[in-house]
């Protein structure tokens, strides 16, 4: 097979590839945005093609959403939930991230290890067990549950990532910052933060994104629609006993979405390289 | 002479703080410590031992009862099924997720046009809300207007009358749930697996092409070897999200029909939660009582200031 041949069908399975999964990713989400817009009675027939507007494109399906459920609401209860997560998540994970860097010889790689695994211990084991903490502590049904709740494994997973970044730095800068008169917490705050402040903005990233993205806990606490998060309170309040508002559906799970995808597009490269550092050791 | 006395002055400076410093590490370390043992460690425990006792929702007792609850629960077919749906699942998604993530990956290794693009939308499944991925889905296999069945009508891989329940048979709704599965985590492992792509080092390669290595003796004797710690750690997360997920089933098929599409945290949260009572495979808790209170409340209309009655007006209100 000549050299151009060869070339050119190499080519071509590259591009055949690349649109196979782009279409495979991304369809679903064209699909939800052709469905907002969608009048009901055009997408309930059979006969109609799904692709075209049979019927004129309508605002009623985000009207709906709107108006009619409490999305906003929702939206606004997933921003402050994520919000107050990262911040009690920072203030607990950098100290521990670096104490596992710098100061702690020899136990500090087990532990933090050992800090990661309790990453992996799944929430559909623990949801039984927590919901009776948070009955305890008497918040069921609201969102402070999951403030309280969600720290625990965004905490492991951050502690990690921030071991790895602090690991990165060297350990000169701060000694010198000690000479010069600085005692370590000095020396974190006037050096090793605003160094790894790439990393940290990563760490907020990955930490909000994990909080809007759980479901089970979610579920679990909270009934009251007005205290839902966006990820539950759009398949089990615009599910009414057996009627589906798709169009209503689709939008809501669009716009909840697409903010989330823009975040992790930006961030992507850093924190993979944070998850794989530890593969390389 | 002057200079060692100041390096050793100053070495001796730094010692001094580092002494300061073995009580600052554990102290530093202390919140997150107790953190993960107050909501991981102790709910751990508890689970364990709610497994070995009588607790139902509603109960304000626990009693031991030793491995009774064990024997019940693999008595259970249903929970029987649901153990062997989550190792297909889990097993299926994972060969499936690894195999098509290395070809992602050396697809995206390549510069193309457009690339930015497709990096920017083979991440969407990843970062998007699972719940709301799993719902669109859910809306795509629909019983009647399936857009994935008008697709294959329209392309006649299936007949003009073929509309075949992808949510309602239970093979092919195992086949759904395993679809949704990888395409969930296929962004995650072919990132991953780039990273590690792009980790190799470049005489390496270069090497294999002077001694005349073709592609596929290339991927199986170098590559693949190459990323073997970087494939553990994707599957190693993909085998735990797949494994304990319990949204996915949830939304998508609530179990399936006849109960044939539970895996075990779906079946968990079915008998645990939802119905609240009756043996299971993971432990009760009190966690009815609390729920019970709000059950009431949810047949009053909804008010808010804002919005008034938002949903007896509109239908059913449950």
């Amino acid at each position: 097979m000549s050299l151009e041949l060869r070339r050119t069908l190499g080519r071509g399975a590259l591009y055949l590839s690349a649109v196979c999964f782009t279409f495979f990713a991304a369809f679903p989400f064209v699909w939800m945005g052709i469905t907002t817009f969608k009048r009901i009675l055009d997408l309930y027939n059979i006969h109609n093609n799904p692709f075209l507007f049979n019927l004129p494109p309508t605002l009623e399906n985000l009207q709906l959403l709107f108006q009619g459920t409490m999305f906003t609401r929702w939206v606004a209860n997933t921003a402050f939930v994520g919000a107050l997560v990262v911040i009690i998540t920072m203030l607990i994970a950098v100290p521990a991230g670096y104490s596992l860097a710098r100061l702690a010889r020899g136990w500090g790689q087990q532990l933090g290890i050992a800090i990661f695994l309790t990453y992996l211990v799944p929430p559909s084991l623990l949801f039984i067990p927590l919901s009776r903490v948070v009955s305890g502590v008497g918040l069921q049904d609201s969102f402070w549950s999951l403030v309280l709740v969600y720290p625990s494994f965004t905490i492991p997973f951050c502690t990690w990532l921030l071991m790895g970044f602090f690991k990165s730095i060297p350990g000169e800068l701060e000694e010198a910052a000690m000479v010069d008169g600085c005692n370590r917490l000095g020396a974190l705050r006037r050096i090793v933060l605003p160094i790894s402040a790439a990393g940290l903005l990563t760490v907020v990233i990955f930490a909000f994104t994990l909080s809007i993205q759980e479901f089970v806990y979610a579920l679990t606490f909270i009934s009251p629609s007005a205290q839902k998060t966006v990820s539950v309170g759009v398949p089990t309040d615009l599910i009414r006993g057996d009627v589906y508002y798709w169009g209503s559906l689709m939008a809501g799970a669009l716009i909840a979405s697409i903010p989330v995808a823009a975040l992790y597009s930006l961030f992507l490269d850093r924190f993979v390289s944070g998850l794989t550092a530890g593969a390389f050791k | 002479m002057e200079e060692s006395a100041v390096r050793d002055a100053r070495q001796g400076a730094v010692r001094y703080r580092l002494r300061g410093d073995r009580l600052l590490g554990p102290l530093m370390l202390a919140p997150a410590i107790v953190y993960i043992v107050a909501l991981v460690g102790l709910p751990l425990l508890l689970a364990i031992y709610l497994s070995l006792s009588n607790a139902t929702t509603g109960s304000q007792t626990l009693g031991y009862v030793g491995l009774t609850n064990f024997f019940r629960a693999i008595d259970s077919t249903i929970f029987r099924s649901a153990l062997t749906n989550t190792f297909i699942f889990t097993f299926v998604s994972e060969i499936l997720v690894i195999v098509l993530g290395n070809i992602l990956a050396l697809t995206l290794q390549q510069k193309f046009v457009g690339r930015a693009v497709m990096r920017f939308l083979i991440l969407l499944p990843w970062a998007a809300p699972f719940a709301l991925g799993a719902i669109g889905w859910k809306w795509m296999f629909d019983s009647l207007y399936s857009v994935v069945n008008w697709m294959l009508r329209a392309v006649h891989i299936l007949g003009p009358r073929d509309f075949p329940q992808w949510l309602g048979v239970p093979t092919l709704a195992m086949a759904a749930i395993i679809t949704v599965h990888v395409w969930r985590m296929l962004p995650f492992s072919a990132v991953v697996l780039l990273a590690g792509l792009t980790s190799i080092p470049q005489e390496v390669l270069d090497a294999a092409d002077v001694d005349g290595a073709g592609f596929f003796q290339r991927l199986f004797h170098i590559l693949l070897p190459m990323l073997l710690p970087i494939i553990t750690v994707a599957v190693l997360f993909g085998t735990i999200f797949t494994f304990t997920d319990l949204s996915l089933v949830y939304i998508l098929t609530g179990g399936g029909p006849f109960n044939s599409t539970h895996v075990l945290s779906s079946w968990a949260f079915q008998v645990g939660i939802i119905a609240g009572a009756g043996s299971a495979d993971r432990p009760r808790a009190g966690a009815a009582p609390a729920r019970r209170a709000t059950r009431g409340r949810r047949r009053t209309p909804a008010r808010s200031p804002r919005s008034g009655c938002s949903c007896s007006s509109r239908s059913a209100c449950f």
